[in-house]
């Protein structure tokens, strides 16, 4: 993908406004919480403090770029984690990088890794056993059925 | 005040139980919708639903496949509200659940009064959703047994099905028939039985269920405000003032700002709701420049009177009023306090605080605003848009009727997206540049516009005999209070005539512990009021009310010389008004005391380190008109040296009725036992020169995963009215561990959050 944006454009905006790829979220703006973590060339990021012009010829990946598929995504679903659900692109993408590293990590290793990721929901708890049954378990897909993805309005 | 008296006094409110509902065949579908209270329409229910006679509000629809859509009014910020009020429908119409598809709806008139706060959800629509329910399965179960030509009462309704012995006939099937037409009337309706909570089989504990809501937010389709854009539309960041009222802008200096490309200019706000004073817009064509040109554009400012206050201000305020006995209104007045204290033999005072708090829910505030066919066309989430969009329109010169808002998902409420005032700064931005708005606040304006829990002062005298026994109590409570500055009108009388009583600065004061000599003072803080817009911060009053008053119940206890969990129990005796009314709080203070004994034999055995303690409260949030009941327990250590108090675990014991959703209850609680934990132990946020002195999340520093403690949550089984959990959970956390680290270290912590700043003065003192 090609942007005219300047050079110390925050990545956020240039991914959210000008790609149009809503997934990823603003937050702080100061690198704080997490809710716009993306990946460049395979390292969790927050995009909200990273310039654009650093992403020149990287690999960025985001939530988009999971497609529904990743493991933790339906552990999110079974373990029913989000709540108000605005951090929760970040958590993943966050917790995503973990499981490459770190394919069966301990308690102390997932708190270490996700502690920098904010949930106002303080659905904490959840994400850490989302994130133990995404590397210890088969994961069991749930069917949204009924549920219209991004329609609420 | 409760649910009820905000029913009488906004009589809008959609009050569900007095409604006529109507079940008929339109088109290729079956709608049920609750029409008007008056007198039933000469209309059939299928030419009123047809017709949209008395404009009827479609709640539900069924279509020939017996997919139903259900209507939600209710806003989505994480308790999954939807798929709770489906689940109570579907569990009485006996669809199949897997064909129940949910719709947030707009601000139509027609959906009634819209407001989603104080947990009352589902308290507020359990009655109405089982009986509106329980009526289309009526209707379905005699048209499909005539159509399978056997009595009626030999169907039986199950999983989308009518059943006659071996013959069957499904919802989808008869709606494609198209021939049912009904009509309930008010009383007809409210005569359905509802199941009893033992024999739901959707809902309640032992029937759990994944929520509607929670595919789209892991894989980033769900549509938050943050996320709309329209077309030709402009972006906007405000420069806030330097006061949050009574500043003037006197000169906007833009001459460095007109080197960026993509700047659109100022705009300086004139607002006639006077909700956003002082304020200047900043136009881009695209976010990342309004960033940068806020920065470079100098505006001068007549600052208003509060642009000195601090914290302490507020604080010395506080004192002052709880002390005056002339100042406030008194909002429980139970035996004669002033006797008790006369008479008394002993009393102890002591003053407890708590310092302001911010939400910092994680989707900064933002709207789109945009004139079109006549109408402003808002688009955000918000929380009580019946509140929120009058604002709008006397802010936009416009009437109510030309006002919509459009509603997404929000990014956390916890009572920040109740009023909506971010939308007016939006829409005048709008409407000074003739030309759709996406105003964004970036975080520190969000903190700065941010409606923050208020700094509480409560002060508290207990009155004993010769004999140590305890005769009464004394409670004063002072803040600024939220309802007083966004909802005025909702705020009922003092019970001496004296003045109004913000109810969510109050609410908690009026507790289910039997005392002969009991009075409730509530004060407002005007230096609290004046500098800020008070708010509705989950837990509301609660959270500060009775973080005092469990404290302080404690250390009754301790001068009576009994055991602070037996000296509760012996007060929660459920005589008199303790004793509960039908249906919201069957058993009273029973239900209560019943909740902390399973909790005490639970705790009996828990082995304590040195320097460990396990401290006790109960509450029953949010109002009286519906208490959850909860008993809270906390283990904490306190490392002497540095003062750090370390949570341990938690135990909570909850008994809020019929459980709906028993998996969403339980996330429920454990997202508010944190918040309580962060507010306890971890949240602060000083007023500095008239502003919160933090404003982003650099110094504002929650409670984060590695300090999670261990959780032990219980629901009682019960098959009592469902009362509301969103809040509740929060309440009894700062008490609890208050209580705990007096059995710990003996000192008394009456300060929020408890710091370790203040257990190592106090250790010295």
């Amino acid at each position: 993908m090609q942007t005219d944006a300047a050079a110390d454009t925050p990545l956020v905006w240039v991914i959210r406004d000008e790609f149009g790829l809503k997934g990823t979220k603003f937050g702080c703006g100061v690198a704080m919480c997490g809710v716009c973590t993306v990946h460049i060339d395979g390292n969790a990021i927050r995009s909200c403090s990273y310039p654009v012009s650093a992403a020149n010829g990287k690999e960025v990946s985001t939530i988009e770029s999971l497609n529904g598929e990743h493991p933790l995504q339906s552990a999110w679903v079974e373990e029913q984690v989000p709540q108000c659900g605005y951090c929760q692109s970040g958590q993943i993408m966050q917790a995503a990088t973990l499981l490459k590293s770190n394919p069966n990590p301990t308690d102390e290793e997932i708190v270490n890794h996700m502690n920098s990721n904010y949930c106002r929901c303080m659905a904490y708890t959840r994400i850490k056993k989302a994130i133990k049954r995404a590397a210890t378990s088969s994961v069991e897909y749930f069917d949204p059925n009924a549920s219209k993805k991004g329609e609420n309005a | 005040m409760s649910i009820k008296d905000i029913s009488k006094e906004k009589k809008d409110m959609v009050s569900l139980s007095r409604r006529s509902f109507m079940v008929g065949s339109v088109k290729t579908s079956l709608l049920m919708a609750f029409g008007a209270s008056a007198l039933p329409s000469l209309l059939s229910a299928k030419e009123a639903l047809a017709s949209k006679t008395f404009a009827p509000n479609i709640w539900f629809e069924m279509d020939t496949t017996g997919k139903v859509i259900v209507n939600i009014a209710k806003a989505e910020m994480g308790q999954h509200v939807g798929t709770a009020i489906a689940r109570i429908l579907a569990d009485e119409l006996e669809c199949d659940w897997n064909k129940v598809a949910i719709v947030h709806v707009d601000t139509d008139p027609k959906w009634g009064y819209m407001v989603t706060g104080g947990s009352w959800s589902v308290f507020q629509t359990y009655k109405p959703m089982s009986q509106a329910g329980a009526a289309g399965r009526q209707v379905l179960v005699r048209a499909g047994a005539e159509l399978l030509g056997v009595s009626e009462s030999s169907c039986e309704a199950k999983s989308g099905f009518i059943v006659s012995g071996s013959k069957k006939i499904s919802y989808g099937d008869i709606v494609a028939k198209g021939n049912i037409d009904k009509t309930f009337s008010a009383d007809e309706l409210s005569a359905l039985p509802i199941k009893p909570g033992n024999k739901k089989h959707l809902i309640g504990i032992g029937n759990d269920y994944k929520a509607l809501d929670i595919p789209p937010k892991t894989d980033g389709t769900a549509v938050y405000g943050i996320d709309v854009e329209v077309d030709n539309m402009l972006y906007a960041r405000p420069i806030l003032p330097p006061t949050r009222y009574g500043s003037t802008v006197t000169n906007v200096d833009d001459s460095q700002a007109k080197s960026l490309p993509g700047y659109k200019g100022y705009k300086v706000l004139s607002d006639p709701s006077n909700t956003v004073e002082g304020w200047v817009a900043i136009l881009a064509s695209d976010y990342p420049t309004a960033i940068k040109a806020v920065d470079m554009v100098k505006v001068t400012y007549n600052a208003g009177k509060t642009v000195n206050v601090n914290e302490a201000d507020i604080q010395k305020e506080g004192e002052r009023i709880c002390r005056d006995r002339n100042e406030g209104t008194l909002f429980v007045d139970e035996g004669n306090i002033v006797e008790a204290q006369q008479k008394a033999a002993n009393t102890i005072e002591a003053m407890y605080t708590t310092s302001t708090a911010s939400h910092f829910q994680l989707e900064p505030v933002n709207a789109v605003a945009e004139f079109k066919d006549g109408k402003w066309h808002i688009h955000t989430g918000n929380q009580w848009q019946g509140l929120t969009l009058p604002a709008v329109a006397k802010a936009a010169g416009v009437s109510d009727s030309e006002v919509v808002i459009h509603q997404y998902y929000l990014g956390g409420g916890f009572g920040r997206r109740l009023f909506g005032d971010w939308i007016i700064p939006t829409v005048l931005t709008a409407k000074a540049v003739g030309q759709p708005v996406k105003m964004l606040f970036m975080r520190p304006d969000d903190a700065m516009f941010d409606q923050p829990r208020s700094a509480s002062t409560s002060l508290f005298n207990a009155a004993f005999d010769e004999s140590g026994k305890f005769l009464g109590m004394e409670h004063a409570l002072a803040a600024g209070w939220p309802t007083l500055a966004m909802a005025p009108s909702f705020m009922p009388d003092g019970v001496d005539g004296k003045g109004k009583v913000d109810p969510f600065s109050a609410s908690g004061a009026d507790h289910w512990y039997t005392m002969e000599h009991h009075r409730a003072r509530v004060i407002n803080n005007k230096v609290a009021q004046e500098t800020f817009t008070p708010g509705w911060l989950r837990s509301v009053g609660q959270g500060w009310i009775v973080w005092g008053l469990e404290s302080f119940i404690d250390e009754v206890a301790h001068e009576a010389k009994q055991n602070p969990v037996d000296f509760r129990l012996a007060m929660l005796d459920g005589k008199g008004k303790q004793a509960g009314k039908a249906p919201e709080s069957v058993g009273g203070a029973k239900r209560l005391a019943n909740t902390l004994e399973i909790l005490k034999s639970k705790t009996a055995n828990v082995k304590l380190a040195e320097n460990e303690g396990i401290g006790y409260s109960v509450t029953a949030g949010q109002e009286r008109t519906m208490p959850a009941w909860l008993a809270t327990a906390a283990h904490v250590h306190v490392d002497k040296a540095s003062g750090k108090i370390t949570l341990k675990k938690l135990w909570v014991v909850a008994d809020a009725g019929i459980v709906v959703h028993p998996d969403g209850a339980m996330a429920q609680m454990e997202g508010s036992l944190l918040w309580g934990t962060s507010l306890a132990l971890f949240e602060h946020n000083e007023i500095k020169n008239g502003y919160v002195a933090k404003k982003n999340l650099t110094t504002y520093q929650p409670l984060r995963m590695k300090d999670v403690p261990e959780m032990d949550i219980e629901f009682v089984e019960s098959d009592e009215f469902p009362v509301g959990l969103g809040e509740p959970g929060v309440i009894g956390v700062a008490p609890a561990v208050g209580n705990a680290v007096y059995q710990a270290v003996g000192v008394r912590l009456r300060h929020l959050p408890m710091l370790s700043s203040h257990v190592t003065e106090a250790l010295s003192a």
